[in-house]
């Protein structure tokens, strides 16, 4: 326990309430509690040129805890059957008090969520934290991303509206496309030959306790996996490099108080624009809470134009856009599974775009546009024009990680610095 | 300390044990895993609730649709005047499965009007490819559907078409025609769905 009695960075001796005889130091003897701070906040140093993109780790934390705790107070009130699930949740919006806020902010989270992993993810693109040391930090935060998007589908079908029923018709059926075991498959998962109360029982037993444990875990592993390796930064650059006289790295500051202030800063600036939202456009003009999801599910009747919410429009998009049921489930599965080999993909050792070549910037920029633009035909009705559209779309997908193993060998980058920079 | 202690342990007896334990272990965990896994199984009572359903058709007009629900899910009989069985042959090239032999129907059904009687159309309105009901679109030439469109079901969801006997049109993602069920004439009025014709019985 000599770390104990080890000056803090930036402080001169052990603060008072760590010295012995302090509440601090009885319970550090039996806890971990001072190595783990140090460890991950206190002496955790960080690259000092983080910028914009870097505030959306942190905001997805947030957002986290956002849903258990609206979440948990939901569950308090919701009924998970079929014959009681729409009547509760509009007893939540009228007559609970302070009912809506807590399920606006539930609902709207699950938005925000993929906002801000979005962002997250991006930034790993733009600034290679997928390569070498972090492919495993990638590949857990890809299974986050799995996980939620369980979480969201799951969490989609609670309402018993008509988008919930139905568009978890589609989902699962996606499943009913596997030769062989498919059929039996699907009707395994719903626990019926239709979706029905079996299917809304179990998804809210996965929703509240299975998946949010998974979850749990992941982001513990993420964080604990990155900490390792050290966060990557604007310039992909390594800075254990270049350590000064005391050890740490010269390019490095702790993480508290530095990005644990800058991150706050964000937090609120966040926390700003959710509340516009929730109290605002709580339904986000139709993508965040479809109309059709306000009548209760019809199983004899599909609504006229169903599409899924916003998040997952691109993947939807792909689905559609192959004219073959199981070509069309393997593309869309394909389209996030290939991600999962990102790492082993890109060939090029530089990580961050400042410093790579033009073949990866037009790359990049066909993956992203084409991203935006399935999302956006996703949310479309299927006219013919549109799925060309889709499948050009798609086409434009894949190219970039058909292509990545061959440009990237042979990318053509800029020298990379030794030490961290300063633009933008 | 620790390295004398290693002296005398037995290697051989440790992996024996390791490997009759996690084999015992992997034998239990096996039977332990199945109550969880079948217990995703539909129940007896969601088994319970496929009893067939009658359908009084003596009040269907000509062209109309009529939706029912059998087993949860939605079955359309539709009373098919002579113009929309004459589309029947008209559009055989452009399906993909046109003599339903890929296709799930009862074999009394399994013939160019995928019906028992060729004006009444039984069928499931299930998409085949990812679940959806489809939508009756009856008229040639819908203004969504185009001007070839001969009349038929069109799913919103991914844009399957089919034709008025259910049957799957080429290049759309749905892979088979539209299921038939099981069903019989209990009397010239009278349709009982999800229950085959008995031996000897009105087909």
């Amino acid at each position: 326990m000599s770390d104990v009695n080890k000056p803090m960075p930036e402080r001169g001796d052990t603060p008072d309430f760590a010295k012995p005889g302090s509440l601090l130091h009885w319970l550090d003897k039996r806890l971990p509690l001072v190595e783990t701070w140090n460890e991950h906040v206190g002496q955790y140093y960080a690259p000092k040129n983080f910028n914009f993109w870097y505030f959306f780790g942190s905001l997805a934390l947030l957002v986290l805890v956002n849903q258990f705790v609206t979440g948990i107070w939901l569950t308090m009130s919701y009924k998970p059957s079929a014959a009681e699930a729409f009547n509760s949740i509009e007893y939540i919006m009228r007559d609970v008090d302070w009912g809506w806020l807590i399920r606006y902010m539930h609902s709207t989270g699950a938005s925000a969520f993929f906002i801000v992993v979005y962002l997250h993810m991006f930034r790993g693109l733009l600034y290679g934290s997928y390569k070498q040391p972090r492919e495993l930090v990638w590949i857990i935060g890809m299974l986050i991303f799995l996980v939620l998007m369980g979480e969201a589908f799951m969490g989609y079908l609670l309402p018993w509206g008509q988008m919930s029923y139905w568009g978890a018709q589609v989902i699962i059926s996606l499943f009913g496309a596997i030769p062989f075991v498919g059929p039996d498959l699907a009707v395994w998962i719903r626990g019926d030959y239709v979706i029905s109360d079996a299917t809304l029982n179990r998804f809210f037993a996965l929703h509240v306790i299975a998946l949010p444990l998974v979850l749990l875990i992941l982001v513990f592993l993420h964080i604990v996996a990155l900490h390792r390796v050290g966060s990557n930064n604007p310039d992909g650059v390594d800075i254990k490099k270049v350590k000064g006289p005391d050890g740490t790295p010269l390019d490095g500051i702790p993480f508290h108080p530095y990005y644990s202030v800058k991150d706050s800063v964000g937090a609120v600036a966040f926390a700003f624009l959710f509340a516009l939202v929730i109290f605002y456009f709580p339904e986000g003009g139709g993508f965040f809470l479809e109309p059709p999801n306000f009548e209760p599910a019809n199983p004899l009747k599909t609504p006229e134009h169903i599409a899924p919410v916003w998040y997952f429009t691109p993947f939807y998009a792909i689905l559609r856009a192959i004219p073959d049921k199981f070509l069309g489930v393997m593309a869309m599965g394909g389209a996030i599974g290939v991600l999962f080999l990102l790492p082993w993909l890109d060939r090029c050792p530089v990580r961050s775009i400042r410093y790579r070549g033009l073949s990866f910037k037009i790359l990049l920029t066909v993956f992203t546009v084409s991203f935006i633009a399935l999302g956006y035909l996703g949310t479309q009705p299927a006219t013919p024009t549109l799925t060309r559209l889709a499948q050009l779309f798609t086409l434009g997908y894949f190219s970039f990680f058909i292509l990545l193993p061959f440009t990237s060998a042979r990318e053509k980058c800029k020298p990379v610095p030794t030490r961290v920079t300063y633009h933008g | 300390m620790r390295e004398q202690k290693t002296v005398d342990v037995d290697i051989k007896r440790r992996r024996m044990l390791v490997a009759a334990t996690g084999v015992m272990g992997a034998i239990g965990a096996t039977f332990l895993a199945t109550p969880f896994v079948a217990s995703w199984e539909p129940s007896e009572r969601a088994k319970a609730l496929g009893a067939p359903v009658d359908v009084d058709i003596s009040k269907l007009e000509d062209g109309q649709l009529l939706t029912v629900n059998w087993r949860g899910k939605p079955v359309w009989v539709l009373k098919r005047t002579p113009e929309m069985l004459a589309t029947l042959d008209k559009v055989e090239s452009e399906l993909r499965d046109p003599d339903s032999n890929e296709s799930i129907q009862p074999p009394y059904c399994k013939n160019n009007y995928r019906a028992i009687k060729p004006e009444m159309f039984v069928a499931v309105g299930v998409c085949t490819h990812l679940g959806c009901a489809p939508l009756f679109k009856p008229d040639p030439g819908d203004a969504d559907l185009g001007s070839d469109w001969p009349g038929g079901f069109f799913c919103p969801c991914h844009g399957s078409r089919f034709d008025l006997a259910g049957r799957v049109f080429k290049a759309v993602p749905a892979p088979t025609n539209l299921e038939i069920p099981p069903h019989h004439y209990r009397s010239a009025t009278l349709i009982r769905v999800g229950e085959d014709p008995k031996e000897g019985g009105q087909a």
